[in-house]
């Protein structure tokens, strides 16, 4: 049941535990109780709402900071990313292989603010080697959700 | 010419004149084709891949459906020679019966069923033998009302489980049943088993695994339901080397062979797809709980079905006719439900309903006939 109750909240966080109990035919007190039990073992995180900034007027500039950062003795990565993920700024960082080793998410108001927020905060951390900003520059797709695209239902009426 | 026009068809050109109608006569996924499918099918086109195939079809979408079913239901069917590659179930069933039928043969068909079933019985030279099934026996059709029908002109039984239109799946007892009655009669067995994925509770039963079966099976399924490739148009046909090759000489001198990029978007779906195919299962399974719930509440009894994405709610104690009942519905409710006489006699007093429509949508169109239900 749990992993049906996180399929339907990953697509529809706002589904009601009423509904669900009918979809998986359990009672809702069923649904509940699970529900909780997974928001108490951390495996339900949050409950978000996707947003087009952009359509709601919202200035807002993201950028994919790479960083490559000299790992220290016993903490590894960790340390490091804790030092970045502190930051308010920060949105993700993940640990990647390749020729960086952490990817920054930084959002920011203006583009200006980003940069200084890297120049001043980001590059001057210890152990912080070197960084590479992109700038977002569009979202065409966000945690599988498409922007700007309409659901159209062109199937016969009747077949 | 004596043959008349589907009843899914009439009404859907009355469908066609309403605005803003809520639909539960669809009779096809809504989710679109997956697309590593679609993308596989245009990288064949930029590849040139644009000849005639194999009558049979492709080697490797034989061989992709030929692994495919030894996996699922351990069947193990010879890929040169025992599996045809058709254009949908529509074509294979259209084959099967053209290649076994002798004027005047009779083949049963358990009803409701689907609209195709007896015009193409008919068309084939055949004469249907509809065999109704009933809501209180959960539309799964009586052995014994089989075994009765059976003459010595009989030549095949047509099987469709999961059912398209009642949802309805037939134990393994029941279908052993009617197996023994084709070994006792040495009559041919066609499952059309485009469904099967769509099976919700309990384990679908695949007819040629049955004991007996086998050899006298023609067995049809495509990839229209599971991947949603309805407008593909590919299916297939598995059975004895006799048959299939009867029946691919039909298809050879009518249709040469299914189309090229579709055969190459279904061997995609058929190797790669199944997490796709699963999760979408699952999903219909919950729509169907809803839309079940909610039409009882409206007063319309219906069946929690075991498969398909139809349920089949009997209309009856409204006092309407099935026709009458969605005509009314469409213009008043403008919430389109097939009529169920479509499906035979036996699904007179009944309507379709799809549920594989959002869950708002389903919601909505519920709502909708709670209403038109008090108001009659």
């Amino acid at each position: 049941m749990e992993k049906q109750i996180l399929a339907i909240l990953s697509k529809d966080a706002r589904t009601s535990p009423e509904k669900i109990a009918v979809m998986l035919d359990k009672t809702e007190q069923e649904v509940i109780e699970a529900i909780d039990k997974l928001e108490q073992r951390g495996v339900i995180r949050g409950y978000r709402t996707i947003i087009d900034w952009e359509k709601a007027g919202r200035e807002q500039v993201n950028a994919l900071i790479d960083v490559r950062v000299s790992p220290s003795r016993g903490v590894g990565f960790d340390d490091v990313a804790r030092r970045i993920y502190k930051f308010g700024e920060v949105k993700s960082v993940y640990l990647v292989s390749g020729e960086y080793d952490l990817r920054v998410v930084v959002e920011g108001k203006t583009m200006h603010e980003v940069a200084f927020f890297v120049a001043e905060k980001l590059a001057t951390l210890e152990g912080v080697l070197s960084t590479r900003t992109s700038f977002l520059l569009k979202t065409y797709k966000e945690d599988g959700v498409v922007y700007g695209e309409k659901e159209v239902d062109d199937r016969l009426p009747v077949s | 010419m004596s043959t008349p026009p589907s009843g899914i068809r009439k009404f859907f050109d009355i469908v066609a004149s309403v605005k803003d109608v809520i639909s539960l006569g669809v009779g096809e996924p809504d989710y679109d084709t997956p697309w590593r499918v679609s993308e596989a099918c245009i990288y064949s086109l930029e590849r040139g891949e644009t000849h005639y195939t194999s009558n049979y079809g492709t080697i490797e979408l034989r061989e992709a459906v030929a692994e495919y079913l030894q996996q699922r239901e351990g069947l193990i069917y010879n890929p040169k020679n025992q599996i045809l590659i058709t254009v949908g179930v529509s074509e294979g069933l259209d084959l099967a019966l053209r290649a076994i039928l002798n004027p005047g043969d009779e083949v049963i068909v358990p009803e409701p069923s689907y609209v195709s079933y007896k015009p193409c019985i008919s068309f084939a030279g055949g004469v249907p033998v509809p065999v109704p099934s009933y809501m209180d026996a959960e539309f799964a059709v009586d052995p014994n009302a089989i075994a009765e029908a059976v003459s010595d002109k009989t030549k095949a039984i047509l099987l469709s489980y999961p059912t398209n239109p009642t949802g309805a799946v037939a134990s393994r007892e029941t279908l052993q049943q009617i197996v023994n009655i084709a070994c006792k009669h040495d009559l041919y067995l066609i499952s059309d088993e485009i469904y099967d994925r769509l099976t919700y509770e309990g384990k679908h039963t695949c007819v040629p695994t049955l004991d007996g079966a086998y050899e006298r099976t023609i067995l049809l399924n495509g990839f229209s339901k599971a991947y949603a490739m309805t407008g593909w148009r590919v299916g297939y046909a598995c059975g004895h080397p006799e048959i299939i090759e009867a029946m691919m000489k039909v298809h050879q001198y009518t249709m040469m062979c299914a189309s090229t990029m579709a055969q190459v978007a279904a061997r995609e779906a058929i190797k790669h797809c199944w997490d796709e195919s699963e999760e979408m299962i699952e999903d219909y399974s919950r729509r169907r709980r809803i839309i079940v719930k909610g039409l009882n509440e409206a007063g319309l009894k219906c069946l929690n079905p075991k498969g398909a994405f139809y349920v089949f709610p009997s209309i009856s104690d409204t006092g309407l006719s099935s026709e009458e009942f969605s005509e009314r519905l469409l213009f008043e409710e403008k919430v389109a439900a097939v009529p169920g006489n479509a499906f035979g006699d036996s699904g007179e007093g009944h309507i379709r309903c799809c549920y594989a429509t959002s869950i708002d949508k389903l919601e909505e169109a519920v709502e909708r006939i709670a209403r038109f239900v008090r108001k009659i």
